[in-house]
């Protein structure tokens, strides 16, 4: 540190100078911030429950990508009796036209995988750059932005999804553009209440004292410390957006088109009493998919809150024991 | 309760409304196609078409449409259902009784099964009870409603046959009386039960943190320390401020609540909103789907209205700085 130019490079980074205690202690953006990773995926592996939920979700993901391999063919086509129970041939048994179950339920696993992923691309890239551009200018722009994110949240999600897939139609780009658009808000606003805790720290300070631009100040400094919350975020609403895609699809309103665990289910309903399998094959399908990002999060939540904390509120926490995060999931 | 608190709540709904309104007319406005057929159906005659035009003022400015959209809704009036030719209002008014009905006892059952279950849950945090209802709670979460009204079917109704699986009432039976609302309740234990289920996940999770909270603080150590058991200490003094983050939720729930209760009154054949929507949604009823979108959305205003008025009774601690 006895040049000029290392002791730039160390204020970029954020290290605190040697022997100054930080109120806060900002973390490190760049200097630091791969080895925290590194160690949020070590305490990730060791994570029981978050373990448990990659392999549903891997299982899910890795079934919808390989759905042409597993299950060839069209799977609205006729293979059998209908209404035939499970057996060696029909894993998961015929529906009441003769089509196979589980050819159905693994291309569900695809509609939903690829919608999912859709909407998660679209509204996190909405949420993030709403967030941090409220939270980091400030002023009008936070007005402004945060009264948008007010009106997109003052209609309840569910019923103005159904009226505008009835009202715009019920492809499958329809479905992902509709459920985005309904999406992104409380990313916005958990981003926007991030930004604004790290925004004014020292390290912060110390990055435009050396007239770093915004640009590179918001993307190195700020976003690096909003992401592992924003993940947490993100994986609850891909649970929420499964369960959303399959209401639709149970009242009629998915894509036609493909296949979808939801239309599976509603297709069940006036089988029950004949074909049990018709129901439960589908609907187990999306309980896993959603109990597997849901610990996910609640792992993610677990691993990643200790990335943006002091060792002394850390230390605080473990004596506190597991929060339960799920708490507020019902956003 | 305080004044001041009361007038800034109240005049909170104004934007709350507002809000709505602009969404509404947005989505309605921005849809493809001529709004006169949207709103009207396909298979009106250029009469009927040009009275909508006038009506809605079409070919008028923008402001002024939304002006017309926002009185008429105000006023009530929400257009025709083109697939059932009959008044929106009318059709959601008959109907909206019977999911109330649903959506009460399964609140009053969520809420009191959840805390309940948290406060057992709290007795001895992380312990086996404990572990098994958060286990329960992340399981709870991860089923569809819809999917788990049919399990009951299939777990409880078809094997007991305890339970009567579709309506509201006996249609072989006509009772009268105490008799009719016996039926009624006999119909409604499995749909409120399965619409309460995720429900009561979410309470018991809120009702357990807060009563570890509760009965970590002082004025409860004081009271055992008077010699009061910890379940005397919990109801005669943490529960009552354990439970305020529990009412704070209510009026979110509400929202849960009609979404739930119309998948799961689609599987029980329940005669209410369910129903509705599920033939709104299949025949492209816009003005119908509009029209719950709209209830729904008042609803949740006047909820979390009037949430936050009791709140404010309940908890003199609240007010406007």
């Amino acid at each position: 540190m006895s040049t000029p130019a290392s002791a730039t490079a160390d204020l970029e980074g954020g290290a605190p100078p040697s022997g100054l205690a930080l109120p806060g202690g900002g973390p490190a953006a760049e200097a630091e911030a791969p080895h925290r990773w590194r160690a949020a995926v070590r305490r990730f592996l060791r994570h029981p429950a978050g373990m448990t939920g990659l392999v549903l979700t891997l299982l899910v993901v890795v079934t919808g990508v390989l759905a042409d391999v597993i299950s060839p063919g069209d799977p609205f086509r006729t293979v059998a009796d209908p209404l035939l129970a499970p057996s060696g041939t029909h894993l998961m048994g015929t529906d009441n036209l003769g089509r196979d179950v589980f050819d159905a339920v693994v291309h569900g696993a695809r509609t939903s995988m690829i919608v999912v992923l859709g909407v998660s691309a679209l509204a996190s890239t909405v949420g993030l750059a709403v967030g941090l551009v409220a939270g980091y200018r400030g002023g009008w722009a936070d007005d402004l932005l945060m009264r948008l994110t007010e009106l997109f949240q003052s209609v309840p999600r569910f019923f103005l999804v159904l009226l505008i897939v009835a009202l715009f139609g019920a492809g499958l780009d329809n479905l992902i553009y509709v459920l985005a658009l309904t999406s992104w808000p409380t990313l916005a606003r958990v981003s926007r209440a991030e930004v604004l805790s790290v925004r004014d720290r020292t390290y912060v300070e110390a990055a435009r004292s050396i007239g770093a631009t915004d640009w590179r100040i918001a993307m190195r400094h700020v976003l690096p410390n909003v992401l592992p919350t924003a993940l947490v975020v993100i994986a609850l609403t891909g649970s929420r957006i499964i369960l959303l895609e399959a209401s639709l699809s149970f009242l009629g309103l998915g894509d036609p088109t493909v296949m979808s665990w939801g239309y599976l289910v509603s297709n069940a309903n006036r089988f029950l009493r004949t074909a049990w399998w018709m129901s439960v094959f589908p609907g187990m399908a999306i309980a896993i998919a959603v109990l597997g990002i849901n610990l996910m999060s609640d792992a993610l939540n677990d691993v990643l809150a200790a990335y943006s904390q002091t060792r002394g509120k850390r230390r605080a926490r473990r004596l506190r024991r597991r929060r339960p995060a799920l708490a507020g999931a019902g956003v | 309760m305080n004044r001041r608190y009361v007038v800034r709540r109240l005049l909170q709904v104004l934007p709350a409304v507002a809000s709505i309104l602009v969404v509404t007319f947005a989505v309605v406005h921005a849809a493809p196609g001529d709004p006169v057929v949207a709103v009207a159906g396909e298979s009106g005659d250029e009469e009927y078409y040009a009275f909508m035009r006038e009506k809605f003022g079409l070919d008028r400015p923008l402001l002024t449409q939304f002006w017309t959209y926002s009185t008429n809704v105000l006023r009530g009036d929400l257009g025709v259902s083109f697939v059932q030719s009959q008044s929106v209002v009318a059709l959601i008014a008959e109907r909206v009784p019977a999911t109330l009905l649903l959506m009460g006892s399964a609140l009053v059952v969520s809420t009191v099964g959840g805390v309940l279950l948290g406060a057992m849950a709290a007795r001895r945090p992380f312990g086996p009870f404990d572990l098994g209802v958060s286990t329960g709670a992340l399981i709870g979460y991860a089923l569809p409603s819809f999917w788990l009204a049919q399990l009951a079917m299939l777990t409880i109704a078809f094997r007991t046959g305890w339970f009567p699986i579709q309506g509201m009432t006996d249609a072989r039976a006509s009772y009268t009386g105490l008799a009719h609302w016996a039926d009624v309740a006999h119909h409604m234990v499995l749909p409120s039960l399965v619409l309460a289920a995720s429900e009561i996940a979410l309470i018991t999770r809120i009702a357990r943190t807060g009563i570890l909270a509760e009965m970590d603080s002082d004025y409860v150590r004081v009271a055992q320390a008077k010699g009061l058991s910890p379940t005397g200490a919990l109801v005669h003094h943490a529960l009552r401020n354990a439970l305020l983050p529990v009412v704070t939720v209510v009026g979110t729930r509400i929202g849960f609540l009609f979404s739930g209760a119309v998948l799961v009154e689609t599987v029980f054949g329940w005669p209410g909103l369910g129903r509705l929507v599920l033939s709104a949604a299949q025949t492209r009823d816009h003005p119908l789907l509009l029209g719950m979108v709209l209830l729904v959305a008042f609803s949740l205003v006047l909820a979390n209205l009037v949430t936050d008025l009791i709140y404010a009774r309940v908890d003199p601690r609240i007010r406007y700085r």
